[in-house]
């Protein structure tokens, strides 16, 4: 290269400078690409982003409480809650009034829904109010304090009126605090009752017992994918197709066969009894617990280990063994010095794929996993269609979102996602 | 000029008459909502075939019913509502009434009189528990037993499910608070009449969960309607707690050596829903739909192909044998006079109330 004077510029065919051209080239390839890709991108944020967003939002969002009473969120500001007492008669009358447009908008039912989640009885407590409430006229028929109480007593209880106020906020912290097996109240967040924790337990249940998954599965696939990477083309082939056989199978297929395996009159029992192994009495408990999540996880998942293991040991060149005994290296050394760190990308990349499926599975521990094999993805699916808590249910969602981006991030630290290697 | 001011008349008085002919009509083409298997199926020869057979609509089924308030909310929020008819229980059915997402029903208008000329609205009676249920059916929640498994003394009573002195072996529970708790207060001694008073305060639902904390390392908790059954054809259980249809089945269809326990069986009430919002012409298919297979006639039809008792009281005396067993099937029925002395009604009003948070405690109780 010829150094070139710093006042005389470069310039291209068309005579702008050589810098600005090939930057305008450049940018136009850019746009190019990009629009080639416009459609997968549009699709992924409007199919994939957005519900996401959407979803997690909900986490936090908490307007229908002062979109259906907004006067009795208004009237309760300048009520203590702490005070002791009631509050006073505007209150109620703002409430009277809310309630009676909430009914006949039929909307009552939705925030009394909201409601009952943080305090039992709410729900009926609205109803009953709701259903008296039509016939009410607001201008005349007050004062509505005694009017209320003696529809329900529950209007006379200060909790039910701390609650209306501890959750009227537009945003609320109260659902990530219920994932947490905490919950909000008029005097700040609080623990639950010890005979309410779940949640906590769920997810490190969760947590343990995928990490337990990931490493039965390194345990099982390694030497699988080492065979296949090693035996002559037409037994890997057998072998390969053993392998994607489970895996084209379906998932309620395998799970299913799993119970009959395992149940204590199956197949497994069956055949420990007539070897006289255990007695017909004392047969094995190995559904319905943590046994059968893991193990029929651990199958259900091993393909997903095995295969980026195998693509990362094919491109071994086995010589590299060779010279390494060659040298004088034992078989142990040969593999454990030479062989196995060549093969850790593709640990690293199955165990990945392994425990961030583990982590969100909901069908199978459904099925195989009773009560003390079951995971926070089965809660959150409890909450989503039988208590319609969307909530709580996004909250635990956007905790368990998080997890999995601190493990992936931690990994990236610590071993690098560039060693990451799913083929190649 | 002129020739657009044609195009553009004969163009509206197209439209006008479209919208006209659309308004006497409806659509050729529904989605009904039911909860799949031999449920279904018994729907599908009772009404579904004849209904087609009648008026040339083709039916498309969508097993979602499990999942229905959650699936029909996100429907509502998305302004997109694909479905004509969803099956339902009572308390759901509540619920979306309730939230406005299903459709008030006039019974008297809008669903046929008995034969004898009795308005709906009488035959069917208390069992229409709100504005926009259309009932169907009763069924029940109860125990089933393998009688080659209890010794010498078959149970009858529901609280041999705690007795594991007399009958040692795994039984089978659901594992949600609905039932389980009820049953567990009936056992320790609490009248039936009593039960959702005591459940109501922290000392009854304690009482409750004691009680079941004495058969917890013998119960395998269950998910679905389909687990008991499956469990009981195994021998994994000795007892066990489905809904009675499916007992039906597993004794006279598939002939295993199992027989019921009616007493404690938890009625309840499963039935139609129309979902509010749908248009004109799918809203007129559906209700035409529904008076068709909520009359007498068809509702005694359904229980030809599965034990579940029809909600109308006309329905009742013209319930006749099995379709392809040929057993009478009016004995089978929860609503059989014998059977129903020893009924226990759920409380709908209790569990809507208490149901998030007896299930925090009772899951939180099953993972301890």
């Amino acid at each position: 290269m010829v150094n070139t004077p710093s006042d005389k510029i470069l310039l291209s065919a068309d005579g702008r400078p050589l810098k600005q051209s090939l930057s305008r080239s450049l940018r136009q390839q850019k746009i190019r690409a990009l629009l080639l890709i416009a459609p997968l991108l549009i699709f992924i944020f409007v199919a994939f982003i957005m519900p996401i967003v959407s979803m997690l939002s909900r986490s936090v969002e908490n307007d229908l409480v002062s979109k259906t009473l907004p006067q009795t969120v208004q009237a309760l500001q300048s009520w203590d809650a702490l005070s002791g007492e009631l509050p006073s008669e505007p209150v109620y009358a703002a409430f009277a009034l809310d309630i009676q447009n909430a009914a006949k908008a039929k909307v009552h039912t939705k925030v009394a829904l909201r409601l009952n989640y943080e305090k039992s009885g709410i729900a009926s407590l609205f109803k009953k109010t709701a259903r008296k409430a039509k016939k009410w006229d607001i201008q005349n028929d007050g004062p509505f304090k005694d009017k209320l109480i003696k529809v329900h007593k529950g209007w006379g209880e200060i909790e039910v009126w701390k609650t209306l106020k501890t959750h009227s906020p537009r945003y609320t912290s109260g659902y990530f605090l219920n994932a947490i097996d905490m919950r909000k109240t008029a005097e700040g967040a609080d623990f639950q009752p010890e005979d309410k924790t779940i949640l906590i337990k769920l997810f490190q249940r969760t947590l343990i017992m995928s990490l337990i998954i990931t490493f039965s599965c390194i345990l099982l696939g390694y030497p699988v994918a080492w065979l296949l990477a090693n035996l002559p083309m037409r037994q890997a082939n057998l072998l390969m197709i053993l392998v994607l056989l489970p895996f084209w199978t379906s998932l309620l297929v395998r799970t299913s066969a799993w119970k009959v395996m395992l149940q204590q009159q199956g197949v497994i029992n069956d055949i420990l009894v007539q070897l006289s192994l255990v007695s017909d009495e004392a047969r094995l408990i190995m559904i319905n617990n943590e046994i059968g999540t893991i193990v029929a996880m651990t199958h259900i998942l091993l393909p997903f280990m095995i295969l980026p293991m195998y693509s990362v040991m094919q491109t071994i060149p086995p010589s590299y063994l060779r010279a390494a005994k060659s040298l004088g290296a034992t078989n142990w050394t040969a593999f454990w010095r030479v062989y196995f760190p060549q093969s850790v990308p593709g640990i690293g990349a199955g165990s990945i794929l392994v425990f961030i499926l583990a982590i969100g599975y909901y069908i199978t521990p459904e099925i195989v996993g009773g009560t003390k094999g079951v995971f926070i993805s089965n809660r959150i699916a409890y909450h989503i269609l039988k208590s319609l808590n969307w909530g709580l249910a996004a909250a635990l969602g956007t905790i368990l979102l998080i997890a999995v981006l601190v493990l992936y991030w931690t990994y990236d630290k610590i071993i690098g996602i560039d060693n990451v290697k799913l083929g190649g | 000029m002129n020739f657009t001011k044609t195009i553009m008349t004969t163009a509206s008085a197209a439209l006008i008459s479209g919208a006209a002919f659309a308004d006497g009509h409806m659509s050729m083409e529904m989605t009904i909502v039911s909860w799949g298997g031999a449920y279904s199926n018994s729907q599908l020869r009772a009404y579904h075939e004849p209904y087609s057979a009648k008026t040339g609509v083709t039916i498309l089924n969508d097993d979602s019913s499990s999942t229905a308030v959650a699936q029909l909310r996100a429907m509502n929020e998305a302004n997109n509502i694909t479905w004509d008819v969803v099956d339902v229980e009572a308390a759901p059915a509540m619920q979306l009434c309730d939230e406005g997402l299903a459709m008030e029903i006039d019974p008297d208008t809008m669903l046929a009189a008995a034969p004898d000329g009795t308005p709906a609205s009488e035959d069917f009676g208390d069992m229409l528990v709100s504005e926009c249920f259309i009932p169907q059916i009763v069924y029940s929640t109860t125990f089933g037993y393998r009688t080659d498994l209890v010794g010498d003394t078959p149970p009858d009573n529901v609280c041999a499910v705690f007795d594991t002195k007399t009958y040692p072996g795994k039984r089978s529970l659901f594992s949600v608070p609905i039932n389980q708790m009820e049953w567990a207060l009936l056992c320790d001694g609490v009248a039936k009449s009593e039960i959702y008073d005591v459940l109501a305060t922290e000392e009854g639902q304690d009482r409750a969960l004691a009680k079941l904390d004495t058969i917890k390392d013998d119960v395998i908790w269950v998910s679905s309607g389909s687990d008991t059954p499956q469990l009981l054809a195994d021998g994994e259980v000795i007892m066990g707690a489905t809904y009675n249809g499916r007992l039906f089945s597993l004794i006279e269809e598939q002939k295993q050596p199992v027989a019921m326990i009616w007493d404690g069986q938890v009625m309840d009430l499963d039935g139609w829903i129309i979902p509010a919002g749908l248009s004109p012409e799918r809203q007129a298919r559906a209700l035409d739909y529904i008076m068709f297979a909520t009359d007498t006639q068809r509702l005694a039809d359904q229980a030809k192909y599965i034990s579940y008792g029809p909600a109308r009281a006309s329905s009742a005396p013209l319930v006749g044998k099995h379709a392809d067993l040929g057993i009478d099937m009016a004995p089978h029925m929860p609503t059989a006079p014998e059977n129903l002395s020893r009924a226990f009604l759920m409380n709908y009003d209790f569990w809507a109330d208490y149901r998030d948070d007896l299930d925090a405690k009772f899951q939180a109780w099953l993972a301890k």
